[in-house]
């Protein structure tokens, strides 16, 4: 009965910024690994009376992020309060952005020249973690407060994706953009880049109910959960027929064991965080004079980096993976710029350069022209010499032989390698495997 | 002369203390043994400082070698018990956080320690600063030492009376609507608001965090100007607190009369409902203002009611957000324990931000809010400072608070606009109705601080207002 399933993907990524003191107070905002409760203060443990007092590094690392992304930056913006309880949540609520965040209004582009909106990129604190644990013969739930107040930025894009792949491809492109800038090591293991996809389908016109995908810290999950979304809300639908309402959205969370999504919340209605200006801090303007020096901060962004690669020669898809390896780049700035005398000399093919370095075939330590000439020297030519080698080899072989007129082609592999050997390396492997074919037909 | 410690101002003290008429230990001992007679009764002390004899012992060490170095060096001080001290309980008068010892120093009180002051003690207060009347801390009211049957006003009711009661020379308040200024004229007393943003609010337990100022209450104008050119200041915890340097303001007090100076008498600002004898004695003070000097004009501005409703959006608002951190979890005690104003408040604030109302009441508050900042401007460009009564009426009965959850919005409505702008502004003594005393407010534009302070001063050098209750 379905014909024209769309699926309809939107994604927030929450990046944590790697600056040296957390977004309110001067606690490390490194947390990863460190003795729980050992990086707190009164400000990021909420304790009565305390204040925060805005990062401004991480408030520029957040405009760069929305900068690279295309983003208008709000002129005059302020944080907000978001009012919820949660144990991990030291103050009664989380000082984020609502009405006015510092970005927003970006895009960005997939290969295929597909335009993401960004709806916008705002600067929250982090919260505290959850350990559910057994202590003394007790389930307890223990609270670290390290985590407590680590800048985190917000990306939310409008739901302009329409597949898993995209999806990947936009986070992928993130992931790079946020850390060429320098602004965070994003680490997705060590949860500094959590993502959450919004899912629903467009099924002839219809649309299933929305999920929220919690917390995702993988590419590929990303990808699974999505896919397994998009199925399971086909089959939910041929079912139930279910539209999506105010009052059908769901969260979900993804189970990487299972390879499936499971409930974890279904919203009856819209969460009320009673948001209101965040009485501590006064808003910021942010000019034309600043913004313009933050973008003059930006580095080259990787997909302009992987077009200069490309104009060089190089194949996007050789160019994607070393566009963000600095001693490769260097290598081929200097081939680029023709100025080493060594390299110089001899016309290199940068297109099989690069492919050798990504193959491991070049040690980039070493001198990279001789490897290149030895990798790419043609061998012994001469059809009379190789005969003889190519003989000795099959009389040396009969069994091989037989399998190979048989039909088991693909021995002729370990033939040539045989000759190949014989010959020291110094024949042609192509013109060996011309006289092997030959011979065996 | 021959007056006794407690019937000296704390310049005088710090002459004392130079001149070595007596030592700081002295000082301490004797108001330690006034709070040991009198507290019992008058309940404006929920904690003493064990500790203040010995680091008064330790301060005349400093003081014999070294002579006086600090600008408050021996002087004994009073702090609400809505400040952070180490060492010392802060409750703010809730059950909430009964016994909860904090692990770190206000600003306001760290920057009075490093000046040689000695913590007296913590002093009662309406329970989280809600209310006017000191009635609502959940360790009983403090009296009014004027007439024990009367409320000190609120909420820093015990640092106003303390120093009516001469129980402390100097004592530390704060106010979000008046809560400086309206117990400090019901004790016939001295109160001062900075402007918003000049006192550092970090380590003061948040009550509605856009209008919370500290500020001190003084036996005299002098007195409040000195401890707040020691409390003033940005302060690196606090990103409201304003850059402007801070001036040695008790040295600045020098007019010797108000000529050139322009002052208006705000006429909204004598409600209908205020008995004629205070009327009476704001217009005998603006009489005394024109014999100096000044040129007195009678102004209109915006009826105190929308101020009123627009504060009782707002800080109820931020009460609802700020009382959230107190979730049973941290502090050892239950949010049963929340008084029956503070749920109210929390309920009333969770109301005004929700979904479908945050238009109607929050965001329509803040816009009228910026209305009376406008007024305020343009009345400014006009004049130097304006004056009305501090609260319409005197100290009023124990008791009358009861059932009343706007009482203290009613007894701060001639306040409140200059809170709601961040103003600064001075409350002092300005006669007595029925034996109870009056207080004047003298209030001017936003950090203009030493201009408030020295016409408040030059009024009470030229009257003869300041008196104190029997207490001996």
């Amino acid at each position: 009965m379905t014909n024209n399933i769309s699926p309809i993907i939107g994604l927030e990524v929450h990046v944590e910024l790697t600056t040296k003191s957390k977004m309110f107070c001067g606690c490390p905002a490194d947390h990863f690994g460190k003795v729980p409760n050992t990086q707190t203060c009164p400000v990021c443990l909420g304790l009565p009376g305390a204040l925060p007092v805005p990062n401004q590094k991480a408030i520029e690392d957040t405009i760069k992020i929305g900068l690279a992304l295309n983003c208008q930056i709000n002129e005059v913006s302020h944080f907000d309060r978001k009012n919820y309880f949660y144990p991990d949540l030291s103050k009664g609520y989380q000082i984020s952005q609502y009405t006015e965040p510092f970005c927003h209004d970006g895009f960005l582009l997939l290969d295929s020249g597909k335009k993401i909106r960004i709806e916008r990129v705002h600067l929250e604190e982090d919260t505290g973690k959850l350990q559910h644990t057994t202590l003394n013969d007790e389930r307890v739930s223990l609270i670290d407060f390290n985590r407590s107040g680590v800048p985190l930025v917000e990306i939310v894009s409008q739901p302009d994706l329409s597949s898993s792949e995209e999806a990947k491809e936009y986070l992928k492109k993130i992931h790079a953009i946020v850390k060429e800038i320098g602004v965070t090591t994003a680490d997705l293991e060590k949860g500094q880049m959590r993502l959450e996809p919004t899912v629903n389908l467009n099924i002839d016109g219809h649309f299933t109910p929305l999920v929220e995908l919690k917390n995702i810290n993988s590419f590929n999950f990303a990808v699974q959960a999505i896919d397994y979304e998009v199925s399971r809300q086909t089959a939910a639908f041929e079912k139930d027929g279910l539209e999506k309402s105010k009052s059908n959205k769901q969260t979900r969370g993804y189970d990487s064991v299972k390879k499936t999504t499971f409930l974890q919340r279904q919203k009856e209605e819209a969460n009320d965080y009673r948001y209101f200006p965040e009485p501590d801090i006064p808003p910021f303007r942010i000019g034309p004079s600043i913004v313009e020096k933050l973008r003059g901060q930006l580095p080259q962004l990787p997909d302009a980096i992987i077009t200069d690669l490309v104009s060089l020669g190089i194949e996007q898809r050789f160019a994607k993976l070393v566009y963000n390896k600095p001693k490769i780049m260097n290598i081929l700035n200097v081939i680029a710029r023709r100025n080493d005398v060594a390299i110089q000399d001899t016309k290199i093919d940068i297109n099989k350069l690069v492919s050798l370095i990504v193959n491991k075939k070049i040690d980039i330590s070493g001198d990279i022209k001789a490897q290149f000439e030895k990798l790419t020297a043609v061998g012994e030519t001469d059809t009379e010499k190789l005969a003889a080698l190519v003989d000795e080899i099959l009389t040396q072989n009969p069994k091989v032989v037989e399998e190979y007129k048989k039909g088991k082609t693909a021995v002729l592999g370990f033939l040539v390698g045989a000759v190949m050997k014989l010959s020291q390396g110094q024949a042609d492997a192509q013109t060996v495997t011309a006289l092997l074919q030959e011979k065996l037909r | 002369m021959n007056k006794q410690i407690h019937e000296l101002s704390v310049v005088e003290l710090l002459h004392g203390l130079e001149d070595k008429r007596f030592s700081s230990s002295e000082i301490v001992k004797h108001y330690l043994d006034r709070i040991e007679k009198y507290n019992s009764e008058l309940n404006i002390y929920l904690h003493v400082n064990e500790k203040a004899l010995g680091q008064a012992q330790k301060v005349d060490e400093e003081i014999k070698k070294n002579g006086l170095t600090k600008p408050l060096q021996g002087i004994p001080v009073a702090i609400k018990d809505n400040f952070l001290t180490v060492g010392l309980p802060t409750t703010a008068s809730s059950l909430v956080l009964k016994d909860y010892y904090p692990q770190y120093e206000s600003t306001v009180t760290r920057r009075l320690i490093d000046a040689g002051a000695i913590i007296l003690g913590k002093t009662n207060m309406d329970a989280w600063a809600h209310g006017s009347s000191t009635e609502s801390s959940q360790y009983g009211p403090t009296l009014n030492p004027w007439d024990l049957g009367h409320l000190p006003g609120g909420s820093s009711g015990g640092s106003a009376a303390a120093i009516a009661a001469q129980l402390a020379p100097i004592a530390i308040g704060s106010e979000t609507s008046g809560s400086i200024r309206q117990p400090a004229a019901w004790c016939g007393v001295t109160g001062f608001k900075g402007s918003y943003g000049r006192v550092s609010r970090y380590g003061v337990i948040a009550m509605a965090s856009s209008t919370d100022s500290p500020g001190p209450i003084a036996r005299s104008v002098e007195d409040a100007a000195l401890i707040t050119s020691v409390i003033a200041g940005l302060d690196k915890y606090d990103a409201t607190t304003s850059p402007r340097a801070v001036e040695p303001y008790h040295q600045l007090l020098k007019r010797k009369d108000l000529k050139g100076m322009k002052i208006a008498l705000v006429k909204d600002y004598l409600l209908p409902s205020m008995r004629t004898e205070v009327k009476t004695l704001i217009h005998n003070a603006a009489r005394h203002l024109e014999s100096l000097g000044a040129i007195v004009e009678e102004i209109s501005l915006m009826d105190p009611k929308y101020s009123i409703g627009v504060y009782t959006v707002l800080q109820r608002s931020e009460v609802s957000s700020n009382l959230a951190r107190y979730d049973g979890i941290r502090y050892g005690f239950d949010r049963d324990l929340f008084g029956e104003e503070a749920k109210r408040r929390i309920m009333l604030g969770t109301y005004t931000l929700s979904a479908g109302y945050y238009d109607a009441y929050y965001k329509k508050a803040l816009a009228v809010r910026t209305k009376i900042v406008d007024e305020f401007e343009n009345t400014f460009k006009q004049f130097d400072a304006y004056i009305g009564a501090v609260s319409p009426g005197p100290a009023q009965k124990l008791g009358v608070t009861q059932n009343e959850s706007m009482f203290g919005e009613m007894a701060d409505v001639l306040v409140n606009p200059s809170s709601i702008a961040g103003l600064t502004s001075v409350g002092v003594p300005c006669g007595l109705i029925d034996g109870l005393p009056i207080g004047l407010q003298i209030t001017g534009n936003q950090f203009e601080e030493v201009k408030i302070l020295d016409l408040a001063n030059l009024y009470q050098q030229t009257t003869d207002f300041v008196k104190f209750p029997k207490y001996d």
